[in-house]
């Protein structure tokens, strides 16, 4: 029903999008995406696209983009790319030679993003992506893919550092501890395995558990088993949501005692809705969440967006959305520093992109990716999430050890 | 490197078994409880390969369309147990739409245009599940608790063994069915000789129909049991039928009983593999067991031609 509802609003957006031009007689630039509609990916992609309608919408009722003294609304081209890297990758060829598209937006997850960087570089189209968290699509060189997100060894290295602090302030050695992972076999999850690696390396933890989940995964009970057999003081789980909800019905269900729990994907596995007490005290990482105090001009304050985004789609923000919202305010405000609709010119006036959105800050390096906005931790406390880390924004204090389930 | 420490990371894992072999107590029931579930959309399958001849790609479908049933139901306040016939019936007459309009159509042919029509049959009912209903992550409450054995080192989810139970008596009851009703007889018959069949008067169209109709309701149990115990999203299926094919592979289209010893074994094999090596090399393990046991069963297969018992 709400997905139907979405939709039919989504439908709505872009249908006032593509016929404002011919009311208003404005001059518009069209941003092309390859976004997810069907496949496993779907329910994010609707996220995505929400995300950029709203921005798109915000723009052009505030007068669109201001391209020398004259003004352009913002239209958004949507393809599905079926959640396939190889559909995404022809997608995006297909927006730029056919249909002229000069800008792209990011696609749904790493996966298709990864597939359709290469295709912008080679027609030196500048895409700025806002799922696509994967480290590996920042090695290798690309000039024309910007990323308005952390990426994802940032994901729970931070679960990592709060561990070792704990131990620390309870006056023990973080060189005692051990460390438990379970992460899902695919780019993402393999990115977020070594950052968290790195950082128990770091702190000198012990790895006692490394399991790859197969992709088609719901049952994790062997390696459940093996956590209840070592006792590591943290576990750290990354599975997109089916991971999540995977992991927390099995965790209670094993009565598995583990002091510190981390995952990602909590909030889209709705895990405080569907497992209630069980998912108390989890730790979640986010790129963004409404409480943070970060604000624009056009939206306003993070809450103010949220606000928005829930009175125009009957839902409440995953940061998916928020992020994709973001990736559109940078592409605007680069055009109009740019003053001009030449890729290469927006692409130079990206790379010195330096603002801060209801998102977060923005600041790309060399590689194209976001290196001004941390990743956030939050705590299910009380049936809520909580944001405990970084201490700066940290509204609550982190409830640990986790009481035994 | 890497392997070096994957090597070293097996054989404390192995020692844990050694030094508390509790653990493997924990492996095994897991593996039974799960091996269950696989079982019973292993004897859908058989039913049908060996009946109609007909490679049935949608069986996982089948599976995740069952727990999007419990699901659904459990969502408007019904307990999730007691969806469990509703997801039978419900699933019986998606089964008997399906052979009505395509199934009909390539139940003769070829057995790769059966391969190829269930495997179309089955992006689509993907597709329109998450049209419909979205990716995410599903499950139903069942509201059991967890028993706990031997301290807290072993527990075992008590829906998990409701699904045992259940999956063992409907094996029984098809067994049963199979055996002594009429209809039964009629598809016994007809795996045996479709042609024979038809001449003492066997209506085959209909006995086809029956058949893969009762492969969709058993298919749609077993999905109850995923949404009540694991997880269910429109992409789960693949799994299922995978290991469906793997399980009727090793125990072959003519003893149901060896289906579910089977299921059960691979259940078993599949958890402490995981444990071992991994959850990366539990699949391949389990792969790599069935290249053995064709291996050891070729020769038997080559000789004996097996028909529905």
């Amino acid at each position: 029903m709400h997905q139907i509802r979405n939709m039919a609003i989504t439908a709505a957006c872009s249908l006032a999008l593509a016929t404002m031009p011919a009311m208003a007689q404005d001059k518009t630039i069209t941003l092309g995406a390859a976004v997810s509609v069907t496949g496993k990916y779907s329910t994010n992609g609707g996220h995505t696209r929400n995300g950029y309608d709203l921005a798109a919408k915000v723009i052009n009722d505030m007068g669109g983009v201001k391209v020398g003294g004259v003004s352009y609304k913002i239209a958004i081209k949507y393809y599905d790319d079926e959640s396939t890297p190889a559909r995404g990758a022809e997608l995006a060829e297909r927006l730029i030679k056919q249909d002229g598209v000069k800008f792209l937006l990011g696609p749904y997850s790493s996966g298709l993003t990864k597939a359709i960087a290469p295709v912008t570089e080679k027609y030196k189209v500048p895409m700025v992506e806002a799922n696509g968290a994967s480290r590996s699509i920042f090695t290798k060189g690309y000039k024309y893919t910007f990323a308005v997100l952390s990426t994802s060894e940032q994901y729970l290295a931070s679960a990592v550092a709060l561990a070792a602090e704990l131990a620390k302030a309870a006056g023990k050695d973080p060189k005692t501890l051990k460390l438990a992972g379970a992460f899902e076999n695919d780019p993402f999850s393999q990115d977020i395995r070594a950052g968290v690696l790195d950082d128990a390396k770091k702190f000198g933890i012990k790895v006692v558990i490394d399991d790859r989940l197969p992709k088609e995964l719901n049952d994790m009970s062997a390696t459940l088993t093996k956590v209840k057999a070592l006792k590591p003081d943290i576990l750290v789980v990354s599975g997109h949501s089916k991971g999540a909800a995977t992991a927390i019905r099995q965790i209670s269900q094993m009565k598995v005692n583990v002091p510190m729990l981390a995952m990602t994907h909590c909030d889209s596995a709705k895990i405080i809705k569907k497992f209630g007490a069980d998912a108390e005290n989890t730790l979640c990482a986010a790129q963004w969440e409404r409480t943070l105090t970060y604000k624009d001009s056009y939206f306003g304050t993070a809450s103010d967006f949220a606000d928005l985004f829930e009175k125009t789609f009957k839902y409440a923000p995953p940061y998916q959305a928020a992020e994709s919202a973001a990736a559109v305010l940078v592409f605007k405000d680069a055009i109009e520093r740019a003053g001009s609709l030449d890729p290469a010119k927006v692409r130079d006036a990206l790379s010195e992109t330096k603002m801060q959105t209801f998102y977060g800050n923005i600041d790309f390096d060399a590689t194209g990716k976001n290196i001004a906005k941390p990743m956030v931790l939050m705590q299910v406390q009380g049936g809520q999430y909580k944001l405990v880390a970084p201490q700066k924004w940290a509204a609550a204090k982190v409830v640990h050890p986790r009481p035994t389930p | 490197m890497v392997t070096f420490a994957r090597g070293k990371q097996i054989l404390n894992n192995l020692n844990i078994l050694l030094e508390a072999p509790i653990f493997s107590v924990q492996l095994i029931l897991d593996g039974l409880l799960v091996g269950a579930i696989f079982a019973l959309a292993a004897y859908g399958l058989a039913l049908v390969w060996g009946v109609m001849n007909v490679v049935n790609i949608t069986q996982g479908e089948y599976v995740m369309l069952g727990g999007f049933v419990t699901i659904l139901l459990a969502e408007q306040g019904m307990h999730p147990l007691l969806t469990i016939p509703f997801a039978v019936v419900i699933l019986y007459f998606v089964g008997w739409l399906l052979y009505r309009l395509v199934i009909s159509r390539v139940v003769d042919r070829d057995l790769f245009v059966s391969l190829l029509a269930t495997f179309g049959l089955s992006i689509i009912m993907q597709q329109l599940m998450n049209e419909i209903f979205g990716s995410d992550v599903r499950t139903a409450e069942s509201g059991l608790g967890t028993w706990q054995l031997f301290g807290d080192s072993v527990t075992v989810a008590q829906v998990k063994v409701v699904a045992f139970v259940l999956v063992m008596v409907l094996g029984g009851i098809l067994i049963l069915f199979l055996k002594n009703s009429r209809l039964g007889q009629a598809i016994r018959a007809t795996a045996q000789d479709a042609r024979a069949a038809r001449v003492v008067g066997i209506n085959t169209d209909s006995v086809y129909a029956t058949t893969f109709a009762i492969n969709a309701a058993i298919c749609g149990a077993a999905g109850s049991l995923v949404a009540m115990a694991y997880t269910i999203h429109p992409y789960i299926g693949l799994p299922y039928t995978v290991r469906s094919f793997m399980i009727v592979i090793v125990a072959g289209l003519g003893n149901m009983g060896s289906v579910i010893v089977a299921g059960l074994g691979l259940g078993t094999a599949e958890n402490i593999a995981g444990f071992i090596f991994g959850a990366e090399y539990q699949i391949a393990f389990v792969f790599g067991l069935l290249v053995v046991v064709l291996l050891f069963r070729n020769r038997a297969m080559k000789r004996k031609r097996q028909y529905l018992k």
